[in-house]
């Protein structure tokens, strides 16, 4: 089905390399980010463009090889290829790489990556308690200091503020867009939805993110009002849960649909984890060093925020089946799926599929029998 | 209707093409063929369905629908629908012992253990990763590497005493068992601790769906008797070669046909 809000959606965001170097030309610094524990806040409060680097194409990953071994996650050798090859437009104009220690393969790969970028690692707790607060607010505080010393510049507890306002208006936009699928049959596909998150990820500009993920979310709901939805034949309702997926990394997601289920929701990085509020009020730092902690990654022991996730989005959606997505050598979501297994089958008595792979086409068939055995069972 | 209507199933898998012929009606299997699968899925597949008709006695005209499964389902012209070796191994190993509740299927390239319900419905499935340990295909590499044939190697692996293999992949392991060769350890001893090393790996498998009694084998590996043997002594549990092994998943795949067939009518879904 197609979308006339998705189309522009589509079409501006093939500006967004361009649009990246314009920034720089008119003077702006920019701030690449890697993983959702490092927040944008304290680069839009600097006046700087936070930008999401890439790695989620399969190809870089051989030159990654190089230095690379290659049991590791096809996440972190994707984005380490980018950056050896220089083919990522994002990370050429970024003055600043801002990434954290959040599992061993990340923070020995940012290590590399520090010979080749400026970057600040900043330390993440593997807990997200009251006790490992203060450590991660002061991680945070260091990073105020190093983008205030690096780009010239002083950020003040009202940019924060305003940052954290701006960055939730953006928060709201994507979880209202996120929530379409909570509709039967869905409006969007799981597809659809993954591009245009995806997407959204690299436009220089806060605002016009907000808009074009509030273009997509009123046309299909006034749509839906007047009751003009297109006709889209049900399949089962499929919630993802697991690694973050991007295009170029959207096998599985497309497999799914492909053999006949509907990706309704994703519980991961690229969805649903992005989705909680920073507190507008007292202290900035407190505020988003709280939000960002309580990211729930399977990095995180316990990781009790992931589960609690998982019983508001299965309420929200209406899944018929989870399909739990890791990463080769992604250790701790590859452990973690044990517990979601059965945290899903005994409160829900909902069945799940555990996918293991990487981002090659290699094990597209394997995964389709496995996939289309799923849906047979649950449909 | 004068004449008996006839629904086929057909599962080209990774090393073997199987095909059974069935009486709609009265669920009875007419026909059933075995071929390997070669080089060209699509010229099999319709071979072993031919070879399965002539066993019955009939011609394709009286057959109303076919499903197909199996790896080289996606290459065969002339099926109604497709169905997963998963669903249709359940279906076929739950119709010929009603008490199944567990079916192990050890194929070419991946082995899979299914949790069935009193219906032969699929409750639960977990298959292998995409390496080939734990699978047909590397028992076939390693009967290469110790000049066996595969039903050699189940009488020799009775007969031997297991050691440890280490190695996960099944590359690795070959280098492995070259290596123990060269140590000069005896063919039979060889043989027992590859069938152990496939063995373990099943049951790294029951850690997500346990096996339970009512445990069926499926797959070419179980047409030798040594092979269940000695997967029942690791996995601690009673496993029950299947009727008609290999062909569990061509007659699932019929029994879908003919169920089909009882719901919609001949023209199907």
């Amino acid at each position: 089905m197609t979308w006339e809000s998705i189309e522009r959606l589509k079409t501006a965001a093939e500006r967004n390399a361009l649009a990246i170097s314009e920034v720089k030309a008119a003077g702006r610094k920019v701030v690449g980010l890697y993983c959702l524990y490092s927040p944008a806040e304290i680069a839009l409060a600097a006046g700087a463009v936070p930008v999401v680097l890439c790695g989620t194409r399969n190809d870089p990953i051989a030159t990654a090889e190089q230095v690379l071994p290659r049991n590791l996650c096809p996440l972190i050798k994707s984005s380490f290829g980018f950056a050896m090859e220089g083919s990522c437009p994002y990370l050429s104009a970024a003055d600043l790489v801002v990434a954290d220690t959040t599992c061993d393969g990340k923070k020995k790969m940012f290590e590399l990556l520090g010979e080749m970028k400026p970057v600040h690692l900043l330390h993440l707790p593997s807990t997200p308690s009251e006790e490992a607060l203060p450590f991660w607010r002061e991680q945070l505080s260091g990073l105020v200091k190093r983008v205030e010393s690096d780009f010239g510049v002083t950020i003040t507890d009202q940019n924060l503020t305003d940052a954290i306002k701006l960055a939730n208006r953006e928060r709201r936009a994507l979880k209202a867009l996120m929530d379409l699928p909570q509709m039967e049959p869905a409006p969007v596909t799981g597809m659809q939805m993954l591009e245009m998150l995806f997407k959204l990820g690299f436009f220089a500009d806060r605002e016009t993110i907000i808009e074009l993920a509030e273009g997509v979310v009123n046309e299909v709901q006034a749509a839906a009002k007047a009751g003009t939805l297109p006709e889209r034949k049900g399949g089962p309702r499929i919630l993802l849960t697991g690694v973050p997926v991007g295009m170029g990394s959207h096998k599985v997601v497309r497999l799914i649909e492909e053999c006949g289920g509907q990706v309704v929701c994703m519980e991961n990085c690229t969805g649903y984890k992005k989705a909680d509020l920073v507190a507008e009020t007292g202290d900035p730092l407190t505020a988003l060093a709280r939000r960002y902690l309580s990211t729930p990654c399977s990095v995180m022991a316990p990781n009790q925020g992931r589960f609690d996730l998982l019983e508001q989005l299965v309420a929200d959606f209406r899944p018929h089946g989870v399909v739990d997505l890791t990463w080769q050598a992604c250790h701790t979501y590859n452990v973690e799926a044990y517990k979601v297994r059965n945290f899903l089958r005994d409160k829900f008595d909902l069945p799940s599929l555990h996918i293991e792979t990487d981002y090659s086409e290699a094990d597209a068939e394997q995964l389709k029998v496995r996939i289309e055995a799923f849906l047979e069972m649950i449909g | 209707m004068p004449v008996a209507r006839l629904v086929a199933g057909v599962d080209v898998g990774s090393t073997a093409a199987k095909a059974v012929v069935l009486d709609t009606a009265s669920r009875a299997v007419l026909g059933v063929a075995v071929t390997p699968t070669g080089w060209n899925p699509r010229e099999t597949g319709q071979a072993v369905l031919d070879a399965a008709l002539r066993e019955a006695g009939t011609g394709i005209d009286r057959v109303v629908r076919v499903v197909g499964t199996g790896y080289g389902r996606i290459s065969l012209p002339f099926l109604h629908r497709t169905v997963t070796e998963i669903t249709c191994h359940a279906r076929g190993a739950h119709h010929l012992a009603p008490d199944t509740r567990t079916v192990l299927d050890v194929g070419g390239q991946d082995s899979k253990v299914v949790a069935v319900d009193e219906r032969g419905n699929v409750r639960d499935f977990v298959m292998n990763d995409k390496c080939a340990a734990g699978t047909g295909r590397f028992l076939q590499v390693m009967t290469g590497v110790l000049d066996m044939t595969l039903d050699e190697m189940g009488d020799a692996a009775l007969r031997g005493t297991p050691m440890p293999l280490n190695s996960m992949c099944a590359v690795f392991a070959e280098t492995e068992v070259i290596g123990l060769i060269a140590q000069g350890v005896s063919k039979d001893d060889l043989a027992a601790s590859i069938v152990a090393s496939v063995a373990r790996r099943l049951k790294a498998l029951t850690g997500r769906v346990p096996l339970v009694p009512g445990c069926a084998f499926t797959g070419g590996l179980a047409t030798n008797p040594a092979f269940a043997r000695i997967f029942s002594a690791t996995l601690g549990l009673a496993v029950t070669v299947s009727d008609m092994p290999q062909a569990t998943g061509a007659l699932g795949a019929a029994l879908i046909a003919a169920q089909d067939v009882a719901v919609g009518g001949a023209g199907g879904v």
